[in-house]
């Protein structure tokens, strides 16, 4: 008797626990999707979108994995090359140019970002490098370099995933040497004084590794592990107007928040595996955070809108392949913090979203 | 230098998971010969494009002509009606790396199996990609060899392995043939969402060994070409068995025509490995009624106009006006049928 009793109120406050969390669910924000923008010509095709970003006058950068990965046969090593393409559109969707055709870094496409002075940075994960372009699309700097060569590995029996191969690809897991040799690296940012942060990355390396302006190593921070301030895959990168550094921390599903020193100063852990984030501009900036919980994007994924202390604003999107639909979604563009660009891998395509907070729930 | 060269090339070798592919003579007899002729030079290409191997063909209800070519790279062509060259749809494609077929949707849209990035892709009519399934793996994990007999992992909804072929029932559902590495059939809807999958490697009843080929008739049931069990296994839309049709030889490539009447066309195509063996017993196209009746027989091997080379894909949209992609004549030919001139005898 006494046993069914603490049965019945095991269940009604389980009941009510259940009533009080959907009360307090997250808030649907409505929002439009566009996902044909672009006027591309007849013989140009965008590939998986890794990068999609927008300089400050509208102009929409775009770094995609297209063309075919080609392996050039040397004397006794393989060469790669191609892989991927840098597009810029303006804002209306209609093709500007092609910037960095045939470059040497350019194999696996991984981010693309616009800096305050419209200058565009790609990192790419193939080369192992983050390459700066001005606004016209000149080389201005080179962050890292590319293997020279690739190595054929035997794969482990029914494990095709081993460990990658060439400068930086190899060595034991922790922050990395003092300086830009990246392995794998996923994303850039910078602060208000032009430092430039580098999550570092896919690799052996898990750190955030920071550079002055003028491309010198300043420091770096993390290394591979579940404690604050340690990574498992640091897949994106944003800072505030502050100079706080935002990381996508996607292995351990949560963001990190760090001072522009590096120094820990809290985490976000209820939103999913990050594997986008991008701080809007403005007086008052958010936080978006795009959430994969699949590795098809066809079964779980949405993106949240968060207020910079982690506070949810509300949620948008679900997995799939419709317009309106994420798959796997590898960055965000949030200049504009209702107007937003994302570029996803297994759709091959941007979005951009216009949210209707009119339209919320 | 050569040690190196010999190394890469076992390399390769290895990549490739080349195994020698054997061909049997079709068990059925006394097939009556359906007249036929071959249109010579019906594609017309411009000076500087080359067609590789013939991998895919396909046309489109304004009876436009896809050709899918393992050429310098794969490439996807249009051509009209008349043979006249239109367009390339796909340059530089990220999914474009191993054509395997090419087939037109009822609106027109055209799809790509590619067993080289184990992608298909969705065309709209105009050439824009509408849909992928299936992702490229990442070039970042960089040359992986693998010693033969490797076991294949257990098949995952969205990840092919080397697929060979898709088809389309009424509803707009997608079904895979998937493949040299996976042996499965897997359906999906019309969004791409999977849905089930059947297939596991082996010879008893539903299971398969290189589904290489597929057709879907008009009900919505699925004919897998079967090629190294030498055998057409039909499935109905959710999958199940319903039949089996062994008579035909190995199955390299099938086609189902449109209209109340259709036909089944299935090619015992002669190896590509160029063996004189197979030159008597193989290399000819079946046509059958859908319940595996036959009703006749054309072609032979040979790299003469109207003789078949390694025959890959079909497109049947006219029954009595079929293309043809062979592998080692890097041709299409347009085949036409006569079949009121069938005899026991041939021609």
């Amino acid at each position: 008797m006494i046993r069914s009793l603490r049965l019945a109120v095991l269940i009604l406050s389980l009941v009510l626990v259940a009533r009080l969390e959907s009360q307090d669910a997250i808030r649907e924000i409505g929002f439009d999707a566009s996902a044909d923008l672009f006027k591309l010509p007849a013989d140009v095709y965008l590939g998986e979108v890794a990068g999609v970003a927008t300089n400050s006058k509208g102009q929409i950068i775009v770094y995609t994995r297209t063309g075919n990965p080609t392996v050039g046969l040397g004397n006794s090593r393989l060469f790669t090359h191609g892989g991927s393409r840098l597009f810029q559109f303006d804002r209306n969707g209609s093709f500007v140019r092609e910037i960095g055709q045939g470059l040497y870094g350019f194999l696996v496409a991984h981010a693309v970002r616009v800096d305050p002075q419209d200058n565009i940075w790609i990192v790419d994960e193939g080369s192992s490098q983050v390459v700066k372009f001005s606004p016209d699309g000149r080389v201005l700097m080179i962050l890292g370099r590319k293997p020279e060569a690739v190595t054929i590995r035997q794969a482990p029996s029914g494990n095709a995933n081993a460990t990658p191969s060439g400068r930086g690809g190899t060595g034991a897991p922790g922050a990395g040497g003092a300086g830009d040799q990246f392995v794998r690296p996923s994303d850039v940012a910078f602060d208000g004084e032009g430092n430039i942060f580098v999550a570092d990355g896919h690799g052996a390396n898990s750190r955030i590794a920071k550079f002055d302006r003028n491309g010198r190593f300043l420091l770096s921070w993390g290394a591979r592990g579940t404690d604050p301030g340690q990574f498992n895959v640091p897949h994106s990168i944003a800072t505030d107007a502050q100079g706080n550094v935002y990381v996508a921390d996607s292995g351990n599903r949560r963001i990190q928040v760090f001072d522009g020193r590096g120094a820990f100063k809290s985490q976000i852990t209820n939103i999913g595996v990050p594997m986008a984030v991008c701080v809007s501009g403005g007086s008052h900036q958010y936080l978006y955070s795009s959430h994969s919980g699949d590795k098809y994007g066809m079964d779980d994924a949405t993106i949240y809108k968060l207020e910079l202390d982690g506070k949810i604003v509300g949620k948008f999107g679900t997995a799939g392949k419709l317009v309106k639909q994420f798959g796997l979604v590898n960055a965000i563009d949030c200049r504009s913090a209702n107007e937003i660009y994302i570029g996803e891998l297994t759709n091959w395509r941007v979005q951009k979203l216009s949210l209707r907070p009119d339209l919320s729930k | 230098m050569t040690r190196a060269m010999t190394a890469i090339i076992g390399v390769l070798v290895f990549l490739t998971g080349y195994t020698a592919s054997a061909q049997t003579k079709a068990k059925a007899e006394n097939v009556p010969e359906i007249a036929y002729q071959s249109v010579p030079n019906f594609l017309k290409l411009p000076s500087d494009l080359y067609l590789g191997e013939g991998i895919g063909v396909a046309t489109n209800s304004k009876g436009h002509v896809f050709v899918y070519t393992r050429s310098g790279d794969t490439r996807l062509f249009e051509f009209d009606q008349n043979g006249a060259f239109v367009r390339e749809i796909g340059q530089g494609l990220y999914g474009f790396e191993f054509a395997h077929a090419v087939r037109v949707d009822r609106d027109d849209n055209i799809w790509a199996v590619d067993e080289g990035t184990n992608m298909i892709i969705k065309f709209t009519p105009d050439g824009h990609v509408a849909m992928v399934i299936g992702r490229r793996p990442e070039a970042v994990e960089g040359l992986v060899a693998s010693a033969p007999g490797t076991p294949e992992p257990p098949p995952e909804p969205y990840v092919f392995s080397r697929p060979t072929d898709v088809g389309f029932d009424a509803a707009g559902n997608i079904f895979v043939t998937d493949g040299y590495g996976n042996s499965r059939v897997v359906k999906f809807d019309k969004n791409g969402r999977f849905i089930k999958e059947a297939g596991t490697r082996g010879s008893q009843r539903g299971q398969l060994n290189l589904p290489h080929t597929m057709a879907m008739d008009a009900k919505g049931n699925v004919y897998v070409g079967d090629r190294s069990n030498a055998r057409v296994e039909v499935f109905d839309n959710d999958l199940n068995v319903k039949a089996i049709y062994d008579n035909v030889g190995n199955p390299w490539a099938v086609c189902i025509s449109p209209g109340p009447h259709q036909y089944l066309y299935v090619s015992n195509s002669i190896p590509d490995n160029g063996l004189a063996q197979y030159r008597d017993i193989t290399g000819e196209i079946y046509k059958m009624e859908l319940d595996g009746t036959i009703l006749g027989k054309f072609g032979k091997p040979g790299k003469q106009l109207g003789e078949f080379s390694t025959v890959h894909e079909i497109d049947c949209r006219n029954p009595n006006e079929l293309f043809v992609a062979e592998i080692t004549a890097w041709r299409i030919q347009k085949i036409i049928l006569r079949p009121q001139a069938a005899t026991a005898t041939g021609r």
